[in-house]
């Protein structure tokens, strides 16, 4: 490969187009920018849609209820065991309709680049967002790159828009929550958060954590055509963990949520190392776990249904909707007290000692 | 898992309980020192399964509560200079200062990072050399050795862009000022286990005879705290007061020979003030005169920063045992942890904060009764 002396770029006055970073001409909007689009993201995402190269993409709509949703990725690092901020950001939106009952359809892509970013990581990015999206049969069919100066962004970031087709019959929302139901998880809790915190943070520890990142769609579908109704709730616990999540449905549906502790499916590696941290899992970032609420009539069926799929292979249910303590998560310890589960005022912070 | 779900184990916890009813003929107080162990008594709902047997009084082990508020300014100036890296635990960043708190010097520009070792500061130090990096050295005998360790290995290196705040306290002087208090109610300790696998348990011994006391050296699970509980309730009932070891799987009599070396080689004790509690003598640790190069506040003549603590916070009383969270009126409406008034309420180890995300359905069922 060719490397750029100072001199040649000093007597240069178009920026030298072969490197292997992201330099500010590949936001030109010039001949870098064309190129940049052509060979580095054009032939992941290839689609009869996106190839027209229009100022917009356009597609044919099933005559139903549309949902869309959008999302912005700014994680760091960029890559972690179990993916990257590509497949995370085609997962993020996919699972934000699924949790409406939507089957994704198809998804938008924003990419702001900074200045340096190597173009070996954004291939790598760029390919697991493609592969993200095939796997789910979603095509991304349009998009944007921007570049910004060096120390303007973190690597990348990445905006992701998606539209989805409404299932028929199935209304799940975070108001949904009825007295009686049973809360289930989909898996195991706190993965995500764990492998970002072992890889980001100078702990020391190695967790073998993989992120789960994942689309739920797969789960979900077999889910909404069983229960259909019954699906009163879904719920991605993402950024402020499981805790989070029921504490905005407790709310929103103004219940009591009462959770069991020995039930939670917690791995004994994240239980580890939020110990080390002096964190709480149940606070912890998940990517590829639904939370879902049904009648305790039909907590059985929804547990078969989740376990049919490898993804829910150690779906669990862990707790009920209460008529007691409105707007309020309760745990009931092992050891046989309670506790209040509240929202987090802000990030968790690991402990001194 | 190893290490941990063993000592959560229910079946054993009840078994404890019993044996604490049916050995106590009278209600007994006892105060846990460390934070750590406040944490795991609200958490898992311990006193609430204790009953009326044991009055658990929390005592002043949360490094977080008791850094005076001074430091915390001084902090949050060294913070804010452009020169600076300022490192730090994470639950430092929240901590109320005068004005504002760590994380909102970063949000303004400060450079403000969270580690989880000092010697991750020292690396950083190394890594730029053309910065000032600042570590906020605070905690108990517990993180004394690690911090130590830091100095030493900055000193090895001939690091002249590192230094450390510190506001290092031990747990000893804390416990005779309790006991020495007029208004003293406790009747016996549990120590904390992870002080004592550095320290040693001898210091007690004098305690304990002299104010006879018992004193129970104790871990941080739910059983090794309800043993602990029964050993102390078992030496109260037959008059006893010594130093007993319930941390056995960490806890030697004369501690960690080489960590205690390395804290003596490196700190010396002097008088400290502790934020709540007011100025203990021969409570804290500063840098000796060998490695006072390291030692922020002289570096950066911050001696001149002076503060008093807001009136309406009585986190004094609560670090002393004589006032539960829940009894304190700002509980809950004026304090919270998005607003804290004192440091109890901002640490994930602050007796405030623990009843506050734990125990407010206590405080409702007791509004209820």
């Amino acid at each position: 490969m060719a490397t750029t002396s100072l001199i040649d770029g000093l007597t240069c006055p178009v920026p030298f187009a072969s490197t292997d970073r992201i330099q500010l001409g590949h936001g030109s909007g010039g001949k870098m920018s064309a190129t940049l689009f052509r060979e580095r993201i054009l032939p992941h995402f290839d689609n009869p849609a996106l190839a027209v190269l229009g100022d917009a993409a356009v597609f044919r709509v099933p005559a139903t209820e549309l949902a869309i949703s959008t999302d912005s990725f700014v994680v760091s690092p960029l890559e972690f065991p179990g993916g990257n901020i590509g497949s995370l950001a085609v997962h993020g939106t996919l699972n934000d309709l699924a949790m409406m009952g939507a089957r994704p359809f198809c998804l938008t892509a924003g990419f702001v680049l900074e200045e340096g970013l190597p173009f070996d990581q954004l291939d790598r990015i760029v390919a697991a967002m493609a592969a993200a999206a095939r796997r789910a049969d979603v095509p991304i069919v349009a998009g944007d790159t921007k570049v910004v100066e060096r120390g303007k962004a973190d690597g990348l970031y990445i905006n992701t828009t998606g539209v989805g087709v409404l299932h028929v019959g199935a209304r799940p929302g975070p108001r949904g929550a009825r007295v009686g139901d049973a809360i289930l998880v989909s898996g195991p809790i706190g993965r995500h958060g764990m492998a970002i915190m072992a890889t980001r943070e100078s702990t020391g520890f190695e967790t073998g954590i993989e992120s789960d990142s994942a689309s739920l769609w797969p789960v979900v579908a077999p889910l909404l055509n069983q229960l259909g109704p019954a699906i009163h709730v879904l719920r991605d616990p993402t950024r402020g963990g499981v805790a989070s999540a029921l504490n905005e449905i407790a709310q929103a549906a103004g219940v009591g949520i009462e959770l069991e502790e020995s039930s939670l499916p917690i791995p004994a590696a994240v239980q580890a190392g939020c110990e080390m941290l002096g964190l709480d899992p149940l606070y912890v970032a998940n990517e590829g776990i639904l939370v879902a609420m049904v009648p305790e009539t039909c907590a059985t069926a929804a547990l078969k249904c989740l376990r049919a799929d490898p993804l829910g292979a150690e779906a669990a249910v862990i707790g009920r909707v209460v008529d007691d303590h409105r707007g309020f998560v309760v745990l009931h310890t092992s050891m046989g007290g309670t506790r209040i589960v509240d929202m987090l005022p802000g990030d968790q912070l690991p402990r001194i000692c | 898992m190893k290490y941990l779900s063993e000592y959560r184990d229910p079946t054993l916890a009840r078994a404890l309980i019993g044996r604490i009813r049916q050995t106590a003929s009278r209600r007994w107080t006892l105060m846990e020192v460390c934070g750590g162990q406040t944490h795991t008594i609200v958490k898992q709902g311990l006193d609430e399964l204790l009953g009326e047997a044991i009055e658990m009084i929390h005592g002043p082990g949360c490094p977080v509560c008791v850094t005076p508020l001074e430091q915390i300014d001084r902090a949050l100036a060294l913070a804010a200079k452009p020169e600076v890296i300022f490192t730090s635990f994470g639950d430092m960043l929240r901590v109320p200062g005068s004005a504002c708190d760590l994380l909102q010097v970063r949000a303004r520009g400060g450079q403000v990072r969270v580690v989880y070792s000092p010697l991750d500061a020292v690396a950083l130090a190394r890594k730029n050399p053309d910065r000032e990096v600042v570590f906020f050295a605070v905690g108990f005998e517990t993180t004394a050795p690690a911090n130590a360790m830091a100095v030493w290995r900055a000193a090895q290196l001939g690091l002249r862009n590192f230094s450390m705040l510190v506001s290092h306290v031990t747990v000893p002087p804390a416990m005779t000022a309790i006991l020495d208090a007029p208004d003293n109610r406790v009747q016996g300790f549990l120590a904390a286990g992870h002080v004592c696998t550095v320290m040693g348990w001898t210091e007690y011994e004098p305690i304990a005879a002299r104010y006879r006391v018992p004193i129970i050296v104790t871990g941080f699970e739910p059983l090794d705290i309800l043993e602990g509980i029964y050993l102390a309730v078992r030496q109260l009932e037959a008059g006893r007061y010594e130093v007993e070891n319930q941390y056995v799987r960490s806890v030697r009599r004369e501690g960690t020979v080489p960590a205690r070396s390395l804290v003596e080689r490196v700190f010396h004790l002097v008088d400290r003030q502790w934020r709540g509690i007011g100025t203990i003598p021969m409570s804290g640790l500063a840098l000796r005169e060998e490695f006072v190069a390291f030692d922020a506040e002289r570096r950066f003549g911050l001696s001149g920063i002076r503060a008093s603590e807001p009136t309406e916070c009585r986190a004094g009383e609560v670090l002393r045992g004589l006032l539960k969270p829940l009894e304190c009126p700002m509980f809950g409406n004026r304090c919270t942890p998005e607003h804290p008034l004192g440091a109890p309420m901002v640490s994930s180890e602050g007796a405030c904060a623990a009843y506050f995300n734990y125990g407010r359905m206590r405080q409702r069922q007791h509004a209820e009764v």
